[in-house]
């Protein structure tokens, strides 16, 4: 308990006949991030849900902060900060209302939430709009104030539910310059991303899901070299010749005009693959060798268990 | 068991939030929805707008054509039904408000507070509360302007003011479930207009019920609104017996004490 924030043991959840989180178990060491990686459906926003007191468990078990999210939901939620996927904040509020609020919410006395609003809007950069209404903010500044909002009670436990999708790069980018200073602090933070780069940059550990269960986990380079060292990339004129090439690799990785192949057996599987490229009658326009990405890993774990359901 | 953090401070397993903290969460909520209302001070002219219309209507077009019981002015025989129409028809935003909340993401966060369960739901009745207050305080400035004249005193007429508001605050109970049940703020809406019309426009609010068909005329004499009507018509001109006051009290009462648990555990479980 004293190592662990976040520990969820055998988690589930079905509505209805559908399983959205099937099984999960995981553990984050205090102050590190795991990212949670996953499509659209996979079960990631269910997952924080549960750990957040949000949602009920249908079985399984969710500790955060050495609380069980069933038993003491009150202490949970006196230890967590939740930044959502949706910018949560009040639009007919200020600024400086929604953070003032937050902080009553947490039964802070309102001197105490006046200070902690201020110095959030100090930190990030949304001084000058405090007393403006939020639908006057920017998507960005809504964001920076919704994370703000879940750091009023200063948590030691942070869940940010895709927290910079939609966002533009500069906005993307700021966001995570304030999320590493949040874990620089000792923050433990569980975060959900499509993005394989944002995983990339912030995660400790990653676990990437898929329909509910867990399809692949640790840290990225170890992601990374499940794949083999490098990447073959051929190029052709056209998506014909590129979907003709994945034929000959037996391989269904083929985007748009691009076959990937993996190095498996170092130069020898670049010779081979030419090999058959040239029995097949196919000329590749352009041979890249590439390291591999989480984009790899993402892919060919996700869509390995066949395309779609 | 507790567990220390950061080193800066502990966090008990304590559960429950205690009364006096649940007041302070009601009332921080209705701080924040009578914030909106103030802000957006379109939804209080949008909220006369409908209610103005009527009165003309039914004092000017209609009016005309339908004899109030007694032989009183109709103008004054319409204007507490107008009254209570209009709470009525204010409990909509009850509703809409909890739908928009939910679909913004704005309840996600709240849940994940260690707040009271109750004071979303709370403070979402206790500021329409206050809202219906106001605007059936200027309709009844409305009223005087198109001749209605009460011969209630002072007191009667906040009495009857104060009746309509727990009536209200009943209906927004109701549409508190609505709001939490229906999948947006334009479903809420149209969800409302179905449950309200029969309560609304079945009923001796605008007309005698005299000349309904029996089988309607049983359930426009007993249903709440009907009820209510007559209390303020007791209050305000002295029509009706004062016995309706007490039977829409226990009305208002009684609705609340079955839907706000309902509403609450729905709030639990969205």
């Amino acid at each position: 308990m004293t190592d662990t924030a976040i520990l969820a043991e055998d988690l589930r959840k079905t509505f209805d006949e559908v399983v959205a989180v099937d099984h999960i178990s995981l553990a984050v060491p205090k102050g590190t991030v795991l990212g949670l990686l996953g499509a659209n459906g996979a079960g990631k926003t269910t997952m924080v849900r549960m750990l957040t007191t949000v949602l009920e468990p249908t079985s399984g078990r969710g500790v955060v902060n050495g609380f069980d999210v069933h038993d003491h939901p009150q202490a949970v939620r006196r230890s967590i900060g939740l930044a959502g996927q949706y910018a949560a904040v009040d639009e007919n509020l200020t600024g400086r209302e929604n953070l003032f609020l937050v902080g009553r919410l947490h039964h802070m006395s309102k001197a105490a939430s006046n200070t902690r609003a201020v110095e959030l809007l100090d930190q990030f950069r949304l001084s000058d709009a405090a007393d403006r209404p939020v639908r006057t903010y920017s998507g960005g500044m809504r964001r920076r104030l919704d994370l703000g909002a879940a750091l009023v009670s200063h948590p030691p436990v942070l869940f940010l539910d895709e927290p910079t999708t939609g966002l533009d790069p500069a906005s993307r980018q700021d966001l995570w310059e304030v999320i590493e200073g949040l874990v620089g602090d000792g923050t433990t933070v569980l975060l959900t991303t499509q993005y394989l780069e944002e995983a990339d940059r912030l995660a400790d550990n990653i676990i990437v899901i898929d329909r509910g269960a867990i399809a692949a986990e640790g840290t990225a380079k170890q992601l990374k070299s499940r794949l083999g060292d490098t990447v073959i990339e051929f190029e052709f004129a056209s998506p014909a010749d590129a979907a003709r090439a994945a034929e000959v690799f037996a391989t269904d990785t083929s985007a748009g005009t691009v076959v990937r192949q993996v190095m498996t057996e170092g130069a020898a599987t670049l010779r081979d693959a030419l090999n058959r490229l040239d029995s097949a009658g196919l000329q590749p326009a352009h041979v890249a060798l590439r390291e591999p990405t989480l984009d790899d890993v993402f892919l060919t774990l996700t869509s390995s268990n066949g395309a779609g359901e | 068991m507790t567990a220390t953090i950061s080193s800066t401070r502990t966090i008990s397993a304590k559960q429950g939030v205690g009364l006096g903290w649940t007041l302070r969460d009601n009332l921080s909520m209705t701080w924040r929805n009578l914030t909106v209302i103030r802000r957006v001070p379109q939804l209080l002219v949008f909220a006369l707008i409908q209610p103005i219309i009527f009165v003309l209507m039914f004092r000017y077009v209609f009016g005309g054509a339908i004899q109030a019981p007694g032989g009183i002015p109709y103008v004054n025989y319409l204007m507490p039904g107008i009254f209570v129409q209009t709470v009525v028809f204010g409990a909509i935003n009850t509703a809409v408000g909890l739908a928009e909340d939910r679909t913004k993401g704005l309840l996600e966060r709240l849940k994940s507070l260690p707040m009271a369960r109750s004071a979303v739901l709370g403070g979402r009745v206790a500021a329409d509360s206050v809202r219906n207050a106001v605007v059936v305080v200027l309709m009844i400035i409305v009223g005087y302007i198109v001749d209605f004249r009460p011969t209630g005193s002072i007191l009667e007429m906040a009495a009857a003011v104060g009746v309509m508001v727990m009536f209200g605050l009943s209906m927004c109970w109701i549409f508190a479930i609505i709001g939490l049940v229906v999948p947006n703020a334009e479903a809420a809406q149209a969800a409302a207009f179905p449950l309200i019309a029969p309560l609304v426009f079945a009923s001796n609010a605008f007309v005698p019920v005299e000349t309904m068909p029996d089988w309607l005329q049983w359930w426009a004499e007993r249903q709440p609104v009907s009820v209510t009507v007559r209390a303020v018509r007791s209050l305000m001109l002295g029509t009706d017996p004062t016995d309706y006051v007490w039977a829409s009290l226990a009305w208002s009462v009684g609705i609340m004490a079955v839907m706000a648990p309902i509403a609450i555990h729905r709030y639990r479980k969205a």
